[in-house]
Protein backbone atom coordinates (compact mmCIF):
# COMPACT_ATOMS: atom_id res chain seq x y z
CA UNK A 1 0.00 0.00 0.00
CA UNK A 2 1.55 3.31 -1.00
CA UNK A 3 1.26 6.26 1.34
CA UNK A 4 -1.26 7.96 -0.90
CA UNK A 5 -3.74 5.14 -0.40
CA UNK A 6 -3.53 5.19 3.38
CA UNK A 7 -6.67 6.83 4.65
CA UNK A 8 -5.90 9.13 7.50
CA UNK A 9 -8.19 8.91 10.47
CA UNK A 10 -8.34 12.69 10.50
CA UNK A 11 -9.83 12.76 7.02
CA UNK A 12 -12.50 10.29 8.03
CA UNK A 13 -13.23 12.21 11.20
CA UNK A 14 -13.80 15.45 9.38
CA UNK A 15 -17.59 15.30 9.54
CA UNK A 16 -19.27 18.64 9.00
CA UNK A 17 -20.40 19.90 12.35
CA UNK A 18 -23.80 19.21 13.74
CA UNK A 19 -23.13 21.70 16.54
CA UNK A 20 -26.22 23.68 15.62
CA UNK A 21 -28.40 20.78 16.70
CA UNK A 22 -29.09 19.10 20.00
CA UNK A 23 -28.92 22.22 22.19
CA UNK A 24 -32.47 23.53 21.92
CA UNK A 25 -34.40 24.02 25.16
CA UNK A 26 -37.13 21.44 25.68
CA UNK A 27 -40.00 23.80 24.92
CA UNK A 28 -38.50 24.73 21.56
CA UNK A 29 -38.24 21.01 20.73
CA UNK A 30 -41.87 20.59 21.70
CA UNK A 31 -42.98 23.60 19.63
CA UNK A 32 -41.05 22.41 16.60
CA UNK A 33 -42.30 18.83 16.93
CA UNK A 34 -45.89 20.05 17.23
CA UNK A 35 -45.39 22.36 14.25
CA UNK A 36 -44.05 19.48 12.16
CA UNK A 37 -46.96 17.29 13.22
CA UNK A 38 -49.53 19.97 12.37
CA UNK A 39 -47.78 20.61 9.07
CA UNK A 40 -47.89 16.91 8.22
CA UNK A 41 -51.59 16.64 9.07
CA UNK A 42 -52.43 19.80 7.12
CA UNK A 43 -50.42 18.51 4.19
CA UNK A 44 -52.31 15.24 4.26
CA UNK A 45 -55.69 16.98 4.38
CA UNK A 46 -54.78 19.46 1.65
CA UNK A 47 -53.14 16.80 -0.47
CA UNK A 48 -56.18 14.54 -0.44
CA UNK A 49 -58.31 17.51 -1.41
CA UNK A 50 -55.86 18.74 -4.05
CA UNK A 51 -55.51 15.22 -5.36
CA UNK A 52 -59.22 15.01 -6.05
CA UNK A 53 -59.53 18.60 -7.29
CA UNK A 54 -56.60 18.40 -9.71
CA UNK A 55 -57.61 14.94 -10.90
CA UNK A 56 -61.09 16.34 -11.45
CA UNK A 57 -59.78 19.22 -13.53
CA UNK A 58 -57.59 16.84 -15.54
CA UNK A 59 -60.68 14.79 -16.32
CA UNK A 60 -62.74 17.89 -17.16
CA UNK A 61 -64.95 17.83 -14.11
CA UNK A 62 -65.04 19.86 -10.91
CA UNK A 63 -64.02 17.56 -8.12
CA UNK A 64 -65.26 18.14 -4.57
CA UNK A 65 -66.56 21.69 -4.14
CA UNK A 66 -69.25 21.58 -1.46
CA UNK A 67 -67.50 21.71 1.91
CA UNK A 68 -66.01 25.08 2.73
CA UNK A 69 -64.73 27.55 0.12
CA UNK A 70 -63.81 25.65 -3.09
CA UNK A 71 -64.25 22.39 -1.22
CA UNK A 72 -61.22 23.07 0.99
CA UNK A 73 -62.71 21.30 3.99
CA UNK A 74 -63.69 18.19 2.06
CA UNK A 75 -61.06 15.87 3.52
CA UNK A 76 -61.76 17.11 7.05
CA UNK A 77 -65.38 16.15 6.58
CA UNK A 78 -64.29 12.80 5.18
CA UNK A 79 -62.12 12.20 8.23
CA UNK A 80 -64.94 12.97 10.66
CA UNK A 81 -67.31 10.78 8.72
CA UNK A 82 -64.84 7.89 8.64
CA UNK A 83 -64.38 8.05 12.40
CA UNK A 84 -68.15 7.73 12.83
CA UNK A 85 -68.34 4.61 10.67
CA UNK A 86 -68.79 1.14 12.02
CA UNK A 87 -65.49 -0.42 13.10
CA UNK A 88 -65.86 -3.91 11.74
CA UNK A 89 -63.49 -6.76 12.58
CA UNK A 90 -64.24 -9.91 10.56
CA UNK A 91 -64.46 -13.06 12.63
CA UNK A 92 -61.73 -14.94 10.80
CA UNK A 93 -58.90 -12.42 11.24
CA UNK A 94 -55.82 -12.78 13.39
CA UNK A 95 -56.97 -10.18 15.85
CA UNK A 96 -53.77 -8.91 17.49
CA UNK A 97 -51.86 -8.47 14.24
CA UNK A 98 -54.98 -7.13 12.54
CA UNK A 99 -55.24 -4.28 15.05
CA UNK A 100 -51.50 -3.67 15.27
CA UNK A 101 -50.99 -3.45 11.50
CA UNK A 102 -52.48 0.04 10.94
CA UNK A 103 -50.40 1.38 13.81
CA UNK A 104 -47.24 -0.21 12.43
CA UNK A 105 -48.01 1.37 9.07
CA UNK A 106 -48.83 4.84 10.39
CA UNK A 107 -46.48 5.52 13.31
CA UNK A 108 -43.08 5.12 11.56
CA UNK A 109 -44.30 7.47 8.84
CA UNK A 110 -44.11 10.36 11.31
CA UNK A 111 -40.48 9.79 12.33
CA UNK A 112 -38.88 10.55 9.01
CA UNK A 113 -39.90 14.18 8.71
CA UNK A 114 -37.86 15.13 11.81
CA UNK A 115 -34.65 15.30 9.77
CA UNK A 116 -36.00 17.36 6.87
CA UNK A 117 -34.37 20.82 6.77
CA UNK A 118 -36.91 23.56 6.09
CA UNK A 119 -34.63 26.53 6.70
CA UNK A 120 -31.37 27.75 8.22
CA UNK A 121 -30.98 29.50 11.59
CA UNK A 122 -33.87 31.72 12.62
CA UNK A 123 -34.86 33.46 15.82
CA UNK A 124 -37.85 31.75 17.37
CA UNK A 125 -39.20 33.40 20.54
CA UNK A 126 -35.78 34.87 21.25
CA UNK A 127 -33.92 31.59 20.75
CA UNK A 128 -31.57 30.96 17.85
CA UNK A 129 -32.57 27.68 16.28
CA UNK A 130 -32.68 25.99 12.93
CA UNK A 131 -35.89 25.32 11.04
CA UNK A 132 -35.31 21.60 11.34
CA UNK A 133 -36.33 19.37 14.19
CA UNK A 134 -32.99 17.63 14.43
CA UNK A 135 -30.17 16.32 12.30
CA UNK A 136 -28.11 13.17 12.62
CA UNK A 137 -24.82 11.97 11.19
CA UNK A 138 -26.96 9.26 9.55
CA UNK A 139 -30.10 11.27 8.81
CA UNK A 140 -30.77 9.85 5.35
CA UNK A 141 -30.49 6.31 6.66
CA UNK A 142 -33.16 7.16 9.24
CA UNK A 143 -35.52 8.13 6.43
CA UNK A 144 -34.78 4.93 4.52
CA UNK A 145 -35.27 2.85 7.65
CA UNK A 146 -38.61 4.35 8.62
CA UNK A 147 -39.81 4.16 5.01
CA UNK A 148 -39.21 0.42 4.99
CA UNK A 149 -40.69 -0.11 8.47
CA UNK A 150 -44.04 0.99 7.08
CA UNK A 151 -44.03 -2.03 4.77
CA UNK A 152 -44.40 -4.30 7.79
CA UNK A 153 -47.77 -2.72 8.45
CA UNK A 154 -48.93 -3.46 4.90
CA UNK A 155 -47.66 -7.05 4.87
CA UNK A 156 -49.06 -7.84 8.30
CA UNK A 157 -52.41 -6.28 7.35
CA UNK A 158 -52.63 -8.55 4.32
CA UNK A 159 -51.48 -11.54 6.34
CA UNK A 160 -53.75 -11.04 9.34
CA UNK A 161 -56.88 -10.51 7.24
CA UNK A 162 -56.96 -14.22 6.27
CA UNK A 163 -58.62 -13.43 3.00
CA UNK A 164 -57.32 -13.91 -0.55
CA UNK A 165 -57.39 -10.33 -1.79
CA UNK A 166 -55.60 -8.77 1.16
CA UNK A 167 -53.01 -11.53 1.16
CA UNK A 168 -52.25 -10.93 -2.51
CA UNK A 169 -52.16 -7.18 -1.93
CA UNK A 170 -49.76 -7.54 0.98
CA UNK A 171 -47.44 -9.85 -0.94
CA UNK A 172 -47.44 -7.56 -3.95
CA UNK A 173 -46.73 -4.56 -1.76
CA UNK A 174 -43.78 -6.20 -0.07
CA UNK A 175 -42.25 -7.40 -3.33
CA UNK A 176 -42.77 -4.01 -4.96
CA UNK A 177 -41.45 -1.91 -2.11
CA UNK A 178 -38.31 -3.94 -1.60
CA UNK A 179 -37.63 -3.89 -5.34
CA UNK A 180 -37.91 -0.13 -5.55
CA UNK A 181 -36.10 0.47 -2.30
CA UNK A 182 -32.84 -0.79 -3.80
CA UNK A 183 -33.04 1.58 -6.73
CA UNK A 184 -33.92 4.35 -4.28
CA UNK A 185 -30.97 3.59 -2.02
CA UNK A 186 -28.67 3.46 -5.04
CA UNK A 187 -29.88 6.84 -6.26
CA UNK A 188 -28.85 8.33 -2.91
CA UNK A 189 -25.30 7.01 -3.31
CA UNK A 190 -24.42 9.50 -6.04
CA UNK A 191 -25.65 12.32 -3.80
CA UNK A 192 -23.49 11.07 -0.93
CA UNK A 193 -20.46 11.00 -3.21
CA UNK A 194 -20.92 14.66 -4.08
CA UNK A 195 -22.09 15.88 -0.67
CA UNK A 196 -19.62 13.85 1.40
CA UNK A 197 -22.08 13.59 4.28
CA UNK A 198 -25.27 11.82 5.33
CA UNK A 199 -26.70 14.69 7.35
CA UNK A 200 -29.57 16.37 5.54
CA UNK A 201 -28.54 19.93 6.41
CA UNK A 202 -25.02 19.17 5.17
CA UNK A 203 -26.42 17.85 1.89
CA UNK A 204 -28.45 21.04 1.42
CA UNK A 205 -25.42 23.23 2.16
CA UNK A 206 -23.42 21.24 -0.39
CA UNK A 207 -25.85 22.43 -3.08
CA UNK A 208 -25.01 26.13 -2.65
CA UNK A 209 -23.44 26.32 -6.09
CA UNK A 210 -25.57 23.96 -8.12
CA UNK A 211 -28.46 21.65 -7.36
CA UNK A 212 -27.77 17.94 -7.43
CA UNK A 213 -30.79 17.51 -9.70
CA UNK A 214 -28.70 19.18 -12.42
CA UNK A 215 -25.36 17.41 -12.07
CA UNK A 216 -26.86 14.06 -11.03
CA UNK A 217 -29.85 14.14 -13.36
CA UNK A 218 -30.18 10.34 -13.88
CA UNK A 219 -30.21 9.79 -10.12
CA UNK A 220 -32.92 12.43 -9.79
CA UNK A 221 -35.12 10.86 -12.46
CA UNK A 222 -34.73 7.39 -10.96
CA UNK A 223 -35.48 8.76 -7.51
CA UNK A 224 -38.70 10.30 -8.82
CA UNK A 225 -39.74 6.94 -10.29
CA UNK A 226 -38.87 4.98 -7.16
CA UNK A 227 -40.56 7.44 -4.83
CA UNK A 228 -43.84 6.81 -6.65
CA UNK A 229 -43.18 3.07 -6.45
CA UNK A 230 -42.33 3.25 -2.75
CA UNK A 231 -45.52 5.04 -1.84
CA UNK A 232 -47.71 2.70 -3.93
CA UNK A 233 -49.17 5.51 -6.00
CA UNK A 234 -50.40 5.28 -9.56
CA UNK A 235 -49.05 4.05 -11.94
CA UNK A 236 -47.51 1.65 -9.43
CA UNK A 237 -50.50 1.18 -7.12
CA UNK A 238 -50.82 -2.57 -7.66
CA UNK A 239 -51.06 -3.46 -3.96
CA UNK A 240 -54.44 -1.77 -3.87
CA UNK A 241 -55.42 -1.92 -7.51
CA UNK A 242 -59.17 -1.47 -7.32
CA UNK A 243 -59.87 -3.22 -10.59
CA UNK A 244 -58.10 -6.42 -9.65
CA UNK A 245 -57.76 -6.74 -5.88
CA UNK A 246 -60.85 -4.90 -4.57
CA UNK A 247 -58.95 -2.81 -2.01
CA UNK A 248 -55.74 -4.80 -1.73
CA UNK A 249 -54.32 -5.16 1.75
CA UNK A 250 -56.95 -2.89 3.27
CA UNK A 251 -60.01 -4.74 1.97
CA UNK A 252 -60.97 -5.98 5.44
CA UNK A 253 -60.36 -2.68 7.21
CA UNK A 254 -62.96 -0.09 8.01
CA UNK A 255 -63.43 3.13 9.94
CA UNK A 256 -60.33 4.62 11.61
CA UNK A 257 -58.16 1.59 10.87
CA UNK A 258 -58.70 2.17 7.17
CA UNK A 259 -58.01 5.86 7.71
CA UNK A 260 -54.65 5.03 9.27
CA UNK A 261 -53.47 3.28 6.12
CA UNK A 262 -54.63 6.25 4.10
CA UNK A 263 -52.83 8.61 6.48
CA UNK A 264 -49.64 6.53 6.29
CA UNK A 265 -49.72 6.61 2.50
CA UNK A 266 -50.07 10.38 2.36
CA UNK A 267 -47.53 11.06 5.11
CA UNK A 268 -45.10 8.85 3.21
CA UNK A 269 -45.78 10.90 0.09
CA UNK A 270 -44.97 14.05 2.04
CA UNK A 271 -41.76 12.49 3.32
CA UNK A 272 -40.45 11.28 -0.03
CA UNK A 273 -41.31 14.61 -1.67
CA UNK A 274 -39.47 16.45 1.10
CA UNK A 275 -36.53 14.09 0.62
CA UNK A 276 -36.39 14.79 -3.10
CA UNK A 277 -36.37 18.53 -2.36
CA UNK A 278 -33.62 18.06 0.23
CA UNK A 279 -31.37 15.75 -1.77
CA UNK A 280 -31.79 17.01 -5.31
CA UNK A 281 -33.58 20.37 -5.47
CA UNK A 282 -31.41 22.37 -3.11
CA UNK A 283 -33.63 22.12 -0.05
CA UNK A 284 -34.39 25.54 1.37
CA UNK A 285 -31.91 27.40 -0.86
CA UNK A 286 -33.41 30.02 -3.12
CA UNK A 287 -33.56 29.14 -6.83
CA UNK A 288 -30.29 30.37 -8.43
CA UNK A 289 -31.50 33.43 -10.38
CA UNK A 290 -33.08 34.98 -7.28
CA UNK A 291 -29.87 35.22 -5.26
CA UNK A 292 -28.12 37.24 -8.00
CA UNK A 293 -30.35 40.28 -7.54
CA UNK A 294 -31.46 39.64 -3.96
CA UNK A 295 -28.57 38.55 -1.75
CA UNK A 296 -30.78 38.25 1.34
CA UNK A 297 -32.98 35.57 -0.16
CA UNK A 298 -31.31 32.83 1.87
CA UNK A 299 -31.64 34.50 5.28
CA UNK A 300 -34.27 34.58 7.95
CA UNK A 301 -37.61 32.92 7.28
CA UNK A 302 -37.52 33.29 3.46
CA UNK A 303 -35.89 29.86 2.86
CA UNK A 304 -38.98 28.19 4.31
CA UNK A 305 -40.94 29.76 1.44
CA UNK A 306 -38.53 28.45 -1.22
CA UNK A 307 -38.71 25.04 0.41
CA UNK A 308 -42.50 25.12 0.39
CA UNK A 309 -42.66 26.11 -3.28
CA UNK A 310 -40.38 23.27 -4.34
CA UNK A 311 -42.22 20.86 -2.08
CA UNK A 312 -45.61 21.74 -3.56
CA UNK A 313 -44.20 21.31 -7.07
CA UNK A 314 -43.02 17.78 -6.27
CA UNK A 315 -46.35 16.96 -4.63
CA UNK A 316 -48.11 18.20 -7.75
CA UNK A 317 -45.97 15.80 -9.76
CA UNK A 318 -47.63 12.90 -7.92
CA UNK A 319 -51.08 14.03 -9.04
CA UNK A 320 -49.88 14.86 -12.53
CA UNK A 321 -48.37 11.40 -13.00
CA UNK A 322 -51.51 9.84 -11.59
CA UNK A 323 -53.66 11.74 -14.04
CA UNK A 324 -51.45 10.96 -17.04
CA UNK A 325 -50.30 7.35 -16.83
CA UNK A 326 -52.26 4.09 -16.79
CA UNK A 327 -51.50 1.45 -14.18
CA UNK A 328 -48.66 -0.87 -15.19
CA UNK A 329 -48.92 -4.64 -15.26
CA UNK A 330 -47.26 -6.53 -12.44
CA UNK A 331 -44.53 -8.13 -14.53
CA UNK A 332 -43.78 -4.76 -16.12
CA UNK A 333 -43.43 -3.26 -12.66
CA UNK A 334 -40.95 -5.87 -11.49
CA UNK A 335 -39.10 -5.72 -14.80
CA UNK A 336 -38.74 -1.95 -14.54
CA UNK A 337 -37.44 -2.24 -10.99
CA UNK A 338 -35.01 -5.12 -11.37
CA UNK A 339 -33.94 -5.12 -15.00
CA UNK A 340 -33.86 -1.44 -15.87
CA UNK A 341 -33.48 0.83 -12.85
CA UNK A 342 -30.90 -1.22 -10.95
CA UNK A 343 -28.45 -1.86 -13.83
CA UNK A 344 -28.66 1.79 -14.89
CA UNK A 345 -27.96 2.84 -11.32
CA UNK A 346 -24.96 0.54 -10.93
CA UNK A 347 -23.35 1.85 -14.12
CA UNK A 348 -24.22 5.45 -13.24
CA UNK A 349 -22.77 5.24 -9.72
CA UNK A 350 -19.56 3.76 -11.06
CA UNK A 351 -19.37 6.56 -13.62
CA UNK A 352 -19.96 9.24 -10.98
CA UNK A 353 -17.33 7.76 -8.68
CA UNK A 354 -14.78 7.45 -11.46
CA UNK A 355 -15.29 11.04 -12.59
CA UNK A 356 -15.17 12.34 -9.03
CA UNK A 357 -11.94 10.52 -8.18
CA UNK A 358 -10.30 11.57 -11.44
CA UNK A 359 -11.22 15.20 -10.75
CA UNK A 360 -9.72 14.99 -7.27
CA UNK A 361 -6.49 13.36 -8.39
CA UNK A 362 -5.72 16.14 -10.89
CA UNK A 363 -4.30 13.85 -13.51
CA UNK A 364 -3.34 15.28 -16.90
CA UNK A 365 -6.24 15.56 -19.28
CA UNK A 366 -5.37 12.57 -21.43
CA UNK A 367 -5.60 10.12 -18.51
CA UNK A 368 -9.13 11.32 -17.79
CA UNK A 369 -9.95 11.07 -21.49
CA UNK A 370 -8.62 7.51 -21.69
CA UNK A 371 -10.48 6.35 -18.59
CA UNK A 372 -13.73 7.93 -19.72
CA UNK A 373 -13.23 6.50 -23.20
CA UNK A 374 -12.66 2.97 -21.87
CA UNK A 375 -15.61 3.28 -19.53
CA UNK A 376 -17.84 4.59 -22.29
CA UNK A 377 -16.69 1.74 -24.56
CA UNK A 378 -17.53 -0.83 -21.88
CA UNK A 379 -20.96 0.67 -21.36
CA UNK A 380 -21.52 0.78 -25.10
CA UNK A 381 -20.47 -2.87 -25.48
CA UNK A 382 -22.76 -3.84 -22.61
CA UNK A 383 -25.67 -2.00 -24.21
CA UNK A 384 -24.95 -3.59 -27.56
CA UNK A 385 -24.85 -7.10 -26.07
CA UNK A 386 -28.01 -6.37 -24.14
CA UNK A 387 -29.91 -5.08 -27.17
CA UNK A 388 -28.78 -8.10 -29.21
CA UNK A 389 -29.99 -10.47 -26.50
CA UNK A 390 -33.26 -8.55 -26.24
CA UNK A 391 -33.78 -8.68 -30.02
CA UNK A 392 -33.04 -12.42 -29.99
CA UNK A 393 -35.51 -13.03 -27.18
CA UNK A 394 -38.11 -10.95 -28.99
CA UNK A 395 -37.59 -12.89 -32.22
CA UNK A 396 -37.91 -16.17 -30.34
CA UNK A 397 -41.10 -15.02 -28.68
CA UNK A 398 -42.52 -13.94 -32.04
CA UNK A 399 -41.58 -17.33 -33.54
CA UNK A 400 -43.32 -19.17 -30.71
CA UNK A 401 -46.38 -17.01 -31.13
CA UNK A 402 -46.36 -17.65 -34.87
CA UNK A 403 -46.03 -21.41 -34.29
CA UNK A 404 -48.99 -21.36 -31.96
CA UNK A 405 -51.08 -19.42 -34.44
CA UNK A 406 -50.17 -21.91 -37.14
CA UNK A 407 -51.10 -24.80 -34.91
CA UNK A 408 -54.40 -23.11 -34.22
CA UNK A 409 -55.10 -22.69 -37.92
CA UNK A 410 -54.23 -26.27 -38.77
CA UNK A 411 -56.17 -27.80 -35.94
CA UNK A 412 -59.21 -25.88 -34.77
CA UNK A 413 -59.33 -28.07 -31.70
CA UNK A 414 -55.87 -26.83 -30.68
CA UNK A 415 -55.98 -26.06 -27.02
CA UNK A 416 -59.59 -27.28 -27.03
CA UNK A 417 -60.66 -26.07 -23.67
CA UNK A 418 -62.37 -23.80 -22.64
CA UNK A 419 -64.04 -22.61 -25.85
CA UNK A 420 -64.91 -25.43 -28.24
CA UNK A 421 -64.74 -24.23 -31.82
CA UNK A 422 -67.75 -24.55 -34.08
CA UNK A 423 -66.29 -27.54 -35.88
CA UNK A 424 -66.23 -29.61 -32.73
CA UNK A 425 -68.95 -32.22 -32.46
CA UNK A 426 -71.97 -31.27 -30.47
CA UNK A 427 -73.06 -33.75 -27.94
CA UNK A 428 -76.32 -35.40 -28.54
CA UNK A 429 -76.52 -34.63 -32.25
CA UNK A 430 -75.04 -36.44 -35.15
CA UNK A 431 -74.61 -33.49 -37.46
CA UNK A 432 -72.20 -30.59 -37.43
CA UNK A 433 -73.76 -27.47 -36.06
CA UNK A 434 -72.39 -25.31 -38.80
CA UNK A 435 -70.14 -25.59 -41.76
CA UNK A 436 -66.61 -24.65 -40.67
CA UNK A 437 -65.79 -21.17 -41.89
CA UNK A 438 -62.21 -22.07 -42.50
CA UNK A 439 -61.24 -25.17 -44.38
CA UNK A 440 -57.93 -26.50 -43.07
CA UNK A 441 -55.34 -27.14 -45.75
CA UNK A 442 -55.12 -30.79 -44.94
CA UNK A 443 -58.71 -31.28 -43.97
CA UNK A 444 -59.27 -34.58 -42.28
CA UNK A 445 -62.21 -36.52 -43.59
CA UNK A 446 -65.19 -35.26 -41.66
CA UNK A 447 -66.83 -38.06 -39.84
CA UNK A 448 -70.15 -37.91 -38.26
CA UNK A 449 -69.51 -38.17 -34.62
CA UNK A 450 -72.23 -38.83 -32.22
CA UNK A 451 -72.00 -37.75 -28.66
CA UNK A 452 -71.76 -39.92 -25.61
CA UNK B 1 -28.41 11.31 22.42
CA UNK B 2 -29.73 14.85 22.39
CA UNK B 3 -29.79 14.70 18.62
CA UNK B 4 -32.20 11.77 18.79
CA UNK B 5 -34.62 13.08 21.43
CA UNK B 6 -36.68 15.28 19.06
CA UNK B 7 -37.28 12.29 16.77
CA UNK B 8 -38.91 10.43 19.61
CA UNK B 9 -40.90 13.51 20.62
CA UNK B 10 -42.32 13.74 17.10
CA UNK B 11 -42.85 9.98 16.94
CA UNK B 12 -44.58 10.11 20.31
CA UNK B 13 -47.00 12.79 19.12
CA UNK B 14 -47.69 10.74 16.01
CA UNK B 15 -48.19 7.53 18.00
CA UNK B 16 -50.53 9.27 20.44
CA UNK B 17 -52.58 10.61 17.56
CA UNK B 18 -52.78 7.24 15.84
CA UNK B 19 -53.73 5.29 18.97
CA UNK B 20 -56.25 7.86 20.22
CA UNK B 21 -57.98 8.14 16.86
CA UNK B 22 -58.17 4.36 16.54
CA UNK B 23 -59.76 4.10 19.98
CA UNK B 24 -62.17 6.92 19.10
CA UNK B 25 -63.04 5.14 15.88
CA UNK B 26 -63.71 1.91 17.76
CA UNK B 27 -65.98 3.68 20.27
CA UNK B 28 -67.77 6.24 18.14
CA UNK B 29 -69.08 4.06 15.35
CA UNK B 30 -72.36 2.14 15.46
CA UNK B 31 -72.25 -1.60 16.13
CA UNK B 32 -74.77 -3.59 14.14
CA UNK B 33 -73.26 -6.97 13.43
CA UNK B 34 -74.67 -9.88 11.54
CA UNK B 35 -73.17 -13.13 10.36
CA UNK B 36 -72.49 -12.09 6.78
CA UNK B 37 -70.93 -8.82 7.82
CA UNK B 38 -68.35 -10.62 9.91
CA UNK B 39 -67.25 -12.84 7.06
CA UNK B 40 -64.15 -12.08 5.03
CA UNK B 41 -64.99 -10.10 1.90
CA UNK B 42 -64.89 -12.14 -1.25
CA UNK B 43 -67.17 -10.39 -3.70
CA UNK B 44 -70.30 -11.80 -2.09
CA UNK B 45 -69.58 -15.50 -2.34
CA UNK B 46 -68.98 -17.78 0.63
CA UNK B 47 -65.38 -17.09 1.68
CA UNK B 48 -62.76 -19.67 0.82
CA UNK B 49 -61.54 -21.30 4.02
CA UNK B 50 -58.01 -20.01 4.55
CA UNK B 51 -55.39 -22.43 5.81
CA UNK B 52 -54.15 -21.69 9.31
CA UNK B 53 -50.84 -19.89 9.13
CA UNK B 54 -51.51 -18.39 5.72
CA UNK B 55 -50.82 -21.36 3.45
CA UNK B 56 -48.31 -21.35 0.63
CA UNK B 57 -47.41 -18.82 -1.97
CA UNK B 58 -45.12 -18.84 -4.93
CA UNK B 59 -41.39 -19.33 -4.50
CA UNK B 60 -40.72 -16.19 -6.56
CA UNK B 61 -41.38 -14.02 -3.55
CA UNK B 62 -38.59 -15.79 -1.69
CA UNK B 63 -36.25 -15.38 -4.65
CA UNK B 64 -37.02 -11.67 -4.80
CA UNK B 65 -36.52 -11.37 -1.06
CA UNK B 66 -33.14 -13.10 -1.22
CA UNK B 67 -31.95 -10.93 -4.08
CA UNK B 68 -33.21 -7.93 -2.13
CA UNK B 69 -31.04 -8.88 0.85
CA UNK B 70 -27.96 -9.16 -1.36
CA UNK B 71 -28.58 -5.76 -2.89
CA UNK B 72 -29.57 -4.09 0.34
CA UNK B 73 -26.30 -5.16 1.92
CA UNK B 74 -24.54 -3.84 -1.16
CA UNK B 75 -26.25 -0.46 -0.73
CA UNK B 76 -25.28 -0.38 2.93
CA UNK B 77 -21.65 -1.09 2.00
CA UNK B 78 -21.78 1.63 -0.62
CA UNK B 79 -23.00 4.32 1.78
CA UNK B 80 -19.87 4.79 3.95
CA UNK B 81 -17.70 4.36 0.87
CA UNK B 82 -19.61 7.10 -0.95
CA UNK B 83 -19.37 9.52 1.98
CA UNK B 84 -15.60 9.14 2.21
CA UNK B 85 -14.78 8.62 -1.45
CA UNK B 86 -12.62 11.76 -1.57
CA UNK B 87 -10.45 10.46 1.25
CA UNK B 88 -10.28 6.91 -0.08
CA UNK B 89 -9.10 7.92 -3.54
CA UNK B 90 -8.11 5.52 -6.31
CA UNK B 91 -7.67 2.58 -3.93
CA UNK B 92 -11.23 2.82 -2.62
CA UNK B 93 -12.58 3.25 -6.13
CA UNK B 94 -10.90 0.12 -7.48
CA UNK B 95 -11.90 -1.97 -4.46
CA UNK B 96 -15.50 -0.91 -4.72
CA UNK B 97 -15.65 -1.54 -8.46
CA UNK B 98 -14.36 -5.08 -7.82
CA UNK B 99 -17.08 -5.51 -5.19
CA UNK B 100 -19.76 -4.24 -7.57
CA UNK B 101 -18.55 -6.65 -10.26
CA UNK B 102 -18.74 -9.46 -7.71
CA UNK B 103 -22.33 -8.71 -6.85
CA UNK B 104 -23.23 -8.19 -10.50
CA UNK B 105 -22.11 -11.74 -11.30
CA UNK B 106 -24.71 -13.15 -8.92
CA UNK B 107 -27.23 -10.71 -10.35
CA UNK B 108 -26.47 -11.70 -13.95
CA UNK B 109 -26.70 -15.36 -12.95
CA UNK B 110 -30.15 -14.93 -11.47
CA UNK B 111 -31.24 -12.91 -14.49
CA UNK B 112 -30.06 -15.62 -16.90
CA UNK B 113 -31.68 -18.38 -14.84
CA UNK B 114 -35.02 -16.58 -15.05
CA UNK B 115 -35.23 -15.52 -11.43
CA UNK B 116 -36.38 -12.07 -12.49
CA UNK B 117 -39.16 -13.24 -14.83
CA UNK B 118 -42.67 -12.48 -13.62
CA UNK B 119 -45.80 -13.56 -15.31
Amino acid sequence: MTPTTVVSAAALDAEPGLDAFGNDPWWIILIKALAVFVFLMLCVLMMIMADRKVMGRMQQRHGPNRFGPWGLLQSLADGVKLSLKEDLIPRTVDKVIYIAAPMIAAIPAFFAFSVIPVGPEVTMFGVETRLQLTDLPVAVLLVLATASLGVYGIVLAGWASRSPYPLLGGLRASAQVISYEIAMGLSFIAVFIYAGTLSTSGIVEAQQNIWFAVILFPSFVIYLITMIGETNRLPFDLPEGEGELVGGFMTEYSSMKFTMFFLAEYVNMVTVSAMSVTLFLGGYLAPPPITTFWPGANEGWWPALWWLIKFVCVMFLFVWVRGSLPRVRYDQLMKLGWKILIPIQLVWITAVAVIRVLNNQEYPGYVTAIVIGVFGLLVFLGLWAWSRAAAKAKAQEAAEHEAELRARRENPMYGGFPVPPMIAPHYGTSVLAEEPRYQPASAPKREEVSGA
Amino acid sequence: MELYTPIFVLGGIGAAFVIVSMIVGAIAGPKRYNRTKLQAYECGIEPTPQPVGGGRFTIKYYLTAMLFIVFDIEVIFLVPWAVHLDALGIFGLVVMILFLVNVSIAYAYEWRRGGLEWN
